[in-house]
């Protein structure tokens, strides 16, 4: 199954990755991705909200515009306050379950500054089956005072899981593949050779938070199409009830996506993809529909309405300290959303 | 404070599961051996190295005990490509998801505890601890290599990281009981160049997080005239700071209760005056959970005491503690031991 293996394209995925980049303080992973697109790109420039929106030439005499989208920001921790004893009080920004906090490493701020979250011993804590709120959370960087804590991370302090990027078994795992992978997918294409559309490759900002970027974004290069990149969750675990679906599956391929909670991809666009993937001989899946919000959900509103879909690579364990990847269906979600870009006319948006 | 940092980083992050003691065995052989005049193992697997005392023959026998064990988890089942897992010691399913692992296969393996995605669970779900039942590791293997590689009843450590917080703080996994260790070792240095009449035996021992069962026979067959076991206790914290924890950074503790003998206590508080080392008196009413409370009754009955390293977050990967107060555990033992006469034997206060 790894006869696809991309190592440009892992490179680029394990350099972002370890990037910190919560939704709203995306600068460190734009500032990796100019150096990366710059000479492969006519124009790039960054906008009110962060977006870096770049735009390569198409080959064709009357280019379609395509916009192609992969959001820079990660989940992660915001500092709202301090404790007398020198703790850090936080919110979480964007979606992580409680469950998953205590016993985590964190980095704080852009220096990475060390912390951890901890709970009340198990030993002391007697049958609570309830896992404390992130309003209940303190992490711990050591510092003796309020005063220390204020000044070692201000209120606004950005934080994220303490993750560096690594290979175990047959995949790939780091944290913030969702959308880091997305991006990498995004530099992959930039990178390669010239298309008959006008490639407009736009890194978002604030996707976690509301799908932010996207929508100026889309507003702003006016695309007659859209494509939004993404990492998104497989829940294939064992199940005691064995009728949970696993939404999507590792290593099958891309996960296309029909319907999710944002939007739904119009038939002519869905079926060109699919069409796309099954002539070049790509493995793809269908995502279970109904779950999670993407870009394509602001892409598609924009000013008169613009045909949009999402095309994802699966991840395990989105959302967490660490999630899973497997290097094929980052290769094959890259193959396939070139394909259908390259095979897109204007007749494959018409109306019939 | 910095070699006390790395000896404390190596003996953390060395793997060392309750029952499969060898590896953290060989690190603490490794830096025991320059320090002691023997070295062996016993048949429980516990190091031991002596050093001898300066009293003429026969001389009495000081057994200091740490346990080098630590917490994790081992295979009870394949499933597919996941491995089913339970708790070996304490492990806290609070803290679980997300961990990174090694399971210690045919050769060791890096893995994942698995987590659900957010946008598949209920709100109810997401805050509610993890079952047993629920809890997978994933290595990234597929299903038939998996099954190579793991059998079920391998063991499984956590893999992480020490990290330096502020104010001499260092947080990571093992540090209990690893931190005793360190000030062991540092006892033993201290002791090669100070006088001590005793032969002061170091004993890192097995098995204490499932039973306290090397200690009993390390005891047995040492057979000391006192005994001092190190373990770590209960910090204050932000959300435990009642009876039963202690000051980070205000020194170890001094247990005092049925399992310590009274003169061994008094000789233990009488070195930290007589040195200006500060402590803190812990009150144990019954069972220390400790190798010292089985160390007191091995053979005819061993007069033990107990100092204690306080540490937040006790079985969660992100214990914490002092670098101060491992170095003042370690020089307390060490004084403890240069100040006990060739003709010193603890008593009780109507045989004086």
């Amino acid at each position: 199954m790894s006869n696809t293996r991309n190592e440009t394209l892992i490179t680029t995925l394990q350099t972002l990755a370890d990037l910190t980049g919560v939704s709203g303080d995306e600068t460190k992973i734009r500032s990796a991705i100019k150096p990366l697109v710059e000479n492969h790109v006519d124009t790039m420039r960054v906008d009110a909200l962060g977006n870096l929106i770049t735009c390569k030439r198409g080959t064709a005499e009357n280019p379609l515009r395509v916009l192609v989208t992969a959001h820079m920001d990660e989940v992660g921790f915001m500092v709202v306050g301090h404790t007398g004893e020198g703790g850090l009080r936080v919110e979480a920004v964007g979606s992580i379950p409680e469950r998953l906090l205590p016993g985590t490493h964190v980095w704080v701020g852009k220096e990475h500054t060390p912390g951890v979250v901890g709970v009340q011993a198990i030993h002391r804590a007697h049958g609570n089956q309830q896992a404390a709120s992130v309003e209940d959370l303190v992490i711990d960087i050591g510092a003796k005072n309020k005063e220390e804590a204020q000044e070692a991370a201000p209120l606004g302090t950005a934080i994220t899981f303490a993750s560096r990027f690594r290979e175990m078994g047959a995949a790939l795992t780091g944290k913030a593949f969702d959308d880091r992978a997305g991006c990498a997918i995004l530099v992959a294409l930039l990178q390669g050779e010239r298309l008959p559309c006008d490639l407009y490759g736009v890194f978002t900002v604030q996707e976690e938070v509301g799908l932010r970027g996207a929508r100026v974004a889309a507003y702003a290069v006016e695309p007659d199409v859209g494509f939004a990149l993404e990492g998104t969750l497989v829940d294939d675990l064992p199940k005691r009830d064995k009728d949970v679906s696993p939404t999507a599956e590792l290593g099958k391929g891309p996960a296309i996506t029909v319907m999710d909670r944002s939007y739904t991809t119009p038939p002519r666009l869905l079926s060109h993809v699919l069409k796309s993937a099954e002539a070049e001989g790509i493995p793809y899946q269908i995502k279970q529909p109904g779950v999670s919000s993407t870009e394509a959900g602001s892409i598609h509103p924009a000013r008169g309405g613009v045909p949009a879909i999402t095309i994802a690579v699966p991840c395990r364990y989105i959302h967490s300290p660490r999630a899973l990847l497997h290097p094929d269906d980052l290769e094959n979600t890259q193959r396939l959303v070139r394909a259908a870009i390259a095979r897109l006319t204007p007749e494959t948006l018409a109306i019939s | 404070m910095k070699a006390t940092f790395d000896l404390l980083k190596t003996l953390t992050e060395a793997p060392g599961p309750s029952g499969r003691e060898n590896t953290i065995h060989d690190v603490v052989a490794e830096h025991w051996r320059p320090l002691a005049d023997e070295v062996r193992t016993d048949a429980m697997g516990s190091l031991i190295a002596r050093q001898r005392g300066s009293a003429p023959p026969p001389r009495p026998a000081l057994m200091v005990a740490a346990h080098m064990d630590e917490i994790g988890l081992i295979v009870t089942g394949i499933e597919g490509s996941f491995l089913r897992v339970h708790m070996l010691g304490g492990m806290d399913r609070r803290v679980i998801l997300g961990l990174e692992v090694t399971v210690h296969g045919r050769r060791p393996l890096p893995g994942i505890v698995g987590s659900r995605p957010p946008h598949v669970l209920s709100a109810d779900e997401r805050r509610k601890v993890v079952a047993w039942e629920e809890v997978f590791v994933d290595t990234g293997l597929p299903a038939a290599e998996l099954a190579a590689l793991v059998t079920v009843g391998d063991h499984i450590t956590v893999d992480r990281e020490l990290v330096a917080l502020k104010n001499d703080l260092a947080a990571g996994k093992a540090l209990d009981n690893r931190a005793s260790v360190v000030a062991v070792t540092l006892a033993l240095d201290i002791l090669r160049s100070r006088n001590h009449a005793w032969d002061f035996y170091a004993v890192a021992t097995t098995q204490e997080e499932v039973g306290v069962k090397g200690a009993i026979a390390s005891a047995y067959g040492l057979a000391p005239q006192i005994a001092v076991a190190l373990d770590v206790t209960f910090a204050k914290q932000h959300d435990d700071d009642g009876p039963g924890t202690f000051e980070l950074g205000k020194g170890p503790t001094i247990a005092q209760g049925p399992n310590f003998h009274p003169q061994v206590v008094g000789r233990l508080v009488a070195a930290a005056k007589a040195e200006e080392i500060p402590y803190q008196p812990e009150p144990v009413s019954g069972g220390s959970g400790t190798d010292a409370w089985g160390i007191q009754v091995a053979r005819e009955g061993i007069p033990t005491g107990l100092i204690e390293i306080p540490l937040r977050y006790m079985h969660q990967p992100v214990e914490t503690g002092s670098l101060r107060d491992i170095e003042r555990a370690g020089r307390l033992l060490a004084s403890f031991s240069a100040r006990l006469e060739a003709d010193f034997r603890p008593r009780w206060e109507d045989e004086l």
